[in-house]
């Protein structure tokens, strides 16, 4: 690891402009990806501003129909709060679900999504709860968010606030994990809404997708057996040292059967 | 008091330090002054050193040094010696390439040591670390990581000297009987198996401090090792020429070592040397990623296992061809795992009268690979009992049967088997029956058939397994090709208020020797345990030792205590006599005291000790003063823990993944001094066995050979969650050749459960047509297994 300036920005405007003065400063919440590619010396930046504890960046609200989560919120207390729980359990289960309890102490939901690790289990989630993410000066979809792997819309200086989720009629998250760092060999996130089912699928792929034939199946009768037949095409999949892109495409469509049982 | 002697749980001295966070590893040790390390390692696989500029790194803050294996040659220091000689079939010696600690002009695996940085504090050393690295030029050569392609015409050579990657093509066992049986058998299995490589990831990562006295020229080194005698001595005599009795090695608590710190390596050799050099103290702390890169691995075969029987399912011959990738270099005992510790093991439980098997072991560019937990035995207990049941379906006969039949029977021992080894005790029909009744076998069929209800596919598999341990007999490991005899030794001082300090050459390494030795103390001399220090790991304390590694401490550190412990009490009984004023023949020593026979003059064992310390006109041509004995065990033949392990499983078929669900064992390691730490042993090993089963499996990349698997992202190692609470039995033979009836504990977990673990799976998808799976049993290899015999019956 390198040496680099430390920064604690008192608020939100604080931390934007230490990173826009920065020479090649990066933002810092749990740390939990951040970290080990800088003591593998595969980043090193010049700056770390440090967000975690910015007022701005936490709580937890249900608003109009949605349910907001400060961006510095960590996986633990998304998978602890009552408001979560009682809005989108499926989201507190997802958070339950997330790499160790120290991963979960300390990983944020804002850090997750910025780094947008294509095996991460969120972006299913905010993807498949038609979600918004609030930044320091805009609203971005869900959709147009996750632009590639390891890739997003934010600008550098950009900050994440909040990430609002549609509270789903019902939703559920099936994950089948890399047995050794636990991160989603496939993940599917189903959520039903009043406008028409969404499934989201994270580590099948270079990024999060949508499986639309999978959405119209549900949207014609919601369960599992509607899915039978039903599969993502393995060519655009991942193939790495747990799952061929053939083994990943089956599991898709396993765990989206099990997602939607799972909904009840 | 309660009873502390063989057969108590006595609960672990050691562990209040440990679990209070107050062990003392290597890396909690710091001397004042101290420099820091850092290895600079090769990026590539195979490529040639072209040039190498330290000047900026030797410029860079802090930097004390940057040495290069040319420096290191030009002070001659010595290659890292292998401790066994193998020949091959042709009788020519194996290959022996030499093993420089810092490589000159040729990096052969990923992480081969390149380079030395020397600095005033770790974050130094690494920063200039990377400006060497920076400043290095390497032609990348073509490597070779496949073990089953090493030795083919034009695969990549990793040694000029060794044609075709081949370090010796070994066999043992009668050939031409072994074809003569397979000519005239009912039927033949044939089975292709693999032994997955694995990385031995121990808690604590290997680290040393070095450190040199310009006033005395004296050395120390604290280092993370199972064997601090044997490092001083390979060290001594071998590698930098330090004279023996100016170095002094301390392996003081260390975190597992699972074989992996049995080896001389590198590091300590190049801080030794450095600090010679600049006359200074220097510690290397490895990183985890360093870990995985450059600790010993270890298994990695491949095999075909061909298993003759006659038509009522008789063993009549059985035939192994191995091919055993021993990575870039030869590791200290890295010849002898895959020969004398592993073909000798080919006859198994079973009265099989013919076995043949040769070995050629590779070089490749990979980390070198040694000693792990079971070492040979697990990649032979893995093919036969997995041959033995493959061939059991294919014959339509009891898997449990078929091992039955063909058992060496309990009145056959000692029992000569074809492959070099007596066993001189066993029971394992009785290992076996214990292991069935613990684990309801007879019942599975209903656990089965609730299984499907929950859609899961329900198996059970066997394994009964033998297996060598106590390595020593000196005799035995000379005539076999170690080039140093094997034995172990054990000190016994008591003090003159009666208490005991033990000093041992067996090094406790997470096996709780402070606590087992200090029992075999209180079996002998009455000395409650609380009053027993056991000194290991220390060259300056110990006179000498051979270190803990094949379940050897107890068996054989064990039985050189025992031996010692009964100098002690002869000695007592002189002294005993000349206080009481009776002849020595005439002392009975029981309870702790000393008594004449047949009369109430007795004098307590701390008398005694008093006694012999402050002595008041001892008979000065009879008796000396002093209650301090040291014995030397040899033994006369290894031990042979045996026993069966019974693994039931569930699998998801949609997914394939393995759950396993029940893990019963009934082994056989003689007699058990300390029941719980006995217990733990097994279930460690059980663990790790599991975990070669069903998860671990080290990667490297075919063509550019790099390692894939560098860390626990994509490492798979077993984790609580994974595993059930084991059911874990013992039926004891004694051994009939140490005096204590021991045989040892250390690694029937990791030997016995893996085969039971495939052989279950098996058993779960053999009504879909499967017949084998390699290790590990991956989700993906499961989910492929039944869609392939799904489409191979369609």
């Amino acid at each position: 690891m390198q040496n680099f300036a430390f920064h604690r920005p008192k608020s939100l405007s604080e931390a934007v402009s230490a990173l826009k003065q920065a020479d090649e400063g990066k933002l810092l919440s749990g740390g939990q990806s951040l970290i080990p590619v800088m003591k593998l010396n595969l980043a090193a930046p010049s700056d770390l501003v440090c967000i975690s504890s910015l007022d701005e960046l936490r709580g937890i609200r249900t608003e109009a129909g949605r349910l907001i989560i400060g961006a510095a919120t960590t996986h633990g207390e998304v998978d602890a709060s009552a408001e979560v729980k009682t809005a989108i359990p499926a989201l507190a289960d997802l958070a339950a679900g997330i790499g160790d309890p120290q991963v979960r102490n300390r990983g944020t939901l804002g850090g997750s999504i910025a780094h947008n690790d294509p095996a991460a289990d969120y972006p299913a989630a905010v993807v498949a709860l038609d979600g918004e993410i609030a930044t320091d000066r805009r609203t971005i979809k869900a959709e147009a968010f996750f632009s590639g792997m390891f890739e997003t819309a934010l600008d550098d200086d950009e900050i994440i606030v909040a990430v609002s989720f549609a509270v789903p009629d019902r939703a559920a998250y099936a994950k089948f994990p890399n047995p050794a760092s636990r991160f989603a060999v496939v993940g599917v996130m189903v959520a039903q809404h009043k406008s028409g089912t969404r499934v989201a699928v994270v580590g099948a792929g270079a990024n999060v997708f949508r499986a639309t034939d999978m959405e119209k199946a549900l949207d014609g009768s919601f369960d599992p057996s509607a899915l039978d037949g039903v599969a993502v095409s393995a060519d655009e999949l991942t193939t790495d040292l747990q799952a061929s892109a053939q083994y990943r495409a089956h599991l898709v469509t396993v765990m989206a059967k099990r997602a939607v049982a799972a909904c009840g | 008091m309660a009873n502390q002697g063989i057969g108590a749980s006595v609960k672990r001295k050691e562990d209040l330090r440990f679990i209070t966070g107050r062990g003392r590893y290597t890396d909690d040790i710091s001397v004042p002054g101290q420099l820091h390390a850092h290895v600079v390692r090769s990026p590539y696989a195979h490529a040639a050193i072209t040039a190498i500029d330290t000047s900026e790194a030797k410029n860079a803050p802090g930097v004390v040094a940057v040495f290069t294996g040319a420096d290191m040659a030009a002070d001659n220091v010595g290659s890292l010696p292998c401790g066994w000689l193998i020949h091959s079939k042709d009788g020519s010696p194996m290959v022996e390439p030499p093993y420089p600690p810092l490589v000159a002009d040729r990096a052969k695996h990923v992480g081969d040591n390149v380079a030395l940085v020397i600095a005033e504090t770790r974050q130094q050393a690494a920063q200039a670390g990377q400006l060497v690295a920076e400043n290095i030029e390497y032609d990348e050569l073509p490597a070779i990581v496949s073990t089953a392609g090493a030795a083919a015409d034009g695969a990549p050579q990793v040694h000029s000297e060794a044609a075709n990657n081949t370090c010796y093509d070994w066999e043992l066992g009668d050939k031409a009987a072994t074809d003569a049986a397979f000519a005239s058998a009912h039927h033949v299995t044939t089975l292709d198996v693999v032994q997955n490589r694995l990385v031995p990831n121990a808690i604590e990562p290997r680290a040393c401090l070095a450190e040199y006295d310009p006033a005395t020229g004296d050395y120390t080194l604290h280092l993370t090792s199972q064997n601090p005698h044997v490092i001083r001595l390979l060290m001594s005599a071998f590698v930098l020429g330090i004279p023996e009795h100016k170095l002094r090695i301390v392996a003081p608590d260390v975190g597992g070592g699972f074989g992996s710190k049995i080896f001389p390596y590198a590091e300590e050799a190049m801080l030794l040397w450095a600090a010679g050099k600049l006359g200074r103290a220097i510690k290397w702390t490895a990183e985890r990623s360093e870990s995985f890169m450059t600790d010993r691995h270890g298994r990695d075969h491949v095999t075909r296992v061909e298993l003759a029987l006659a038509k009522d399912g008789a063993f009549v011959g059985l035939r192994v061809a191995t091919i055993a990738n021993l990575g870039a270099y030869l590791s200290a005992f890295g010849s002898s795992i895959p020969t004398y510790l592993y073909g000798t093991l080919l006859a198994g439980c079973y009265t099989t009268p013919a076995v043949y098997v040769e070995v050629r072991a590779v070089f490749t560019n990979t980390a070198p690979v040694d000693a792990y937990r079971g070492a040979g035995r697990p990649e032979a207990a893995f093919l036969l009992e997995r041959v033995v049941d493959v061939a059991a379906r294919e014959m339509g006969i009891d898997p449990v049967e078929i091992r039955r039949k063909n058992f060496i029977p309990e009145d056959a021992f000692p029992y000569q088997t074809p492959v070099a080894l007596e066993y001189d005790s066993g029971n394992y029909h009785a290992t076996l029956d214990l292991a069935l009744e613990k684990s309801d076998y007879a019942g599975f069929e209903t656990r089965r058939d609730a299984a499907r209800q929950r859609g899961k596919l329900r198996g059970i598999g066997v394994s009964t397994y033998v297996e060598a341990c106590g390595i020593a007999p000196s005799s035995v490991a000379g005539a076999l090709g170690a080039r140093a005899g094997l034995y172990e030794s054990a000190q016994v001082r008591v003090h003159p208020t009666g208490s005991v300090t033990v000093y041992t050459g067996s090094h406790s390494h997470g096996q709780g020797h402070e606590t087992t030795f200090a029992q075999l103390v209180h079996e002998s001399l009455g000395v409650p345990v609380d009053q027993v220090e056991v000194v290991h790991g220390d060259t300056s304390k110990v006179a000498f030792g051979m270190g803990t590694y094949g379940s050897r401490s107890l068996a054989v550190g064990g039985v050189a205590l025992h031996n010692a412990l009964q100098k002690v009490i002869a000695k007592g009984k002189k002294i005993a006599a000349h206080m009481l004023e009776a002849s020595d023949a005439d002392i009975e020593f029981a309870e702790n005291s000393f008594a004449v026979t047949g009369t109430d003059r007795s004098m307590a064992f701390a008398d005694i000790a008093f006694a012999a310390y402050v002595p008041h006109n001892f008979p000065h041509d009879q008796l000396e003063p002093g209650l301090d004995e040291t014995a030397f065990y040899d033994p006369k033949n290894f031990t042979f823990p045996a026993g069966c392990h019974v693994v039931e499983v569930e699998i998801d078929p949609d997914t394939g993944a393995v759950e396993v669900v029940n893990v019963t064992v009934s082994d056989d390691v003689g007699r058990v001094i300390n029941p719980m730490i006995v217990d733990g042993q097994i279930h460690g090993g059980l663990a790790q066995g599991i975990g070669q089963a069903l998860f671990e499996d080290c990667q490297y990349d075919p063509e550019s050979g790099q390692l894939l698997t560098g860390s626990y992202m994509n490492y798979t190692m077993p984790r609580a969650a994974d595993l059930p609470f084991y059911n874990v039995g013992n039926h004891v033979t004694l051994c009939r050749h140490n005096a204590l009836g021991v045989k040892g504990v250390g690694e029937v977990g990791s030997i016995g459960v893996p085969p039971a673990v495939i052989n279950a799976i098996v058993d779960a998808l053999a009504h879909l047509g499967v017949t084998h799976i390699d290790m590990p049993a991956t989700p993906e290899r499961v989910w492929r297994a039944i869609r392939d015999a799904q489409a191979a019956k369609a």
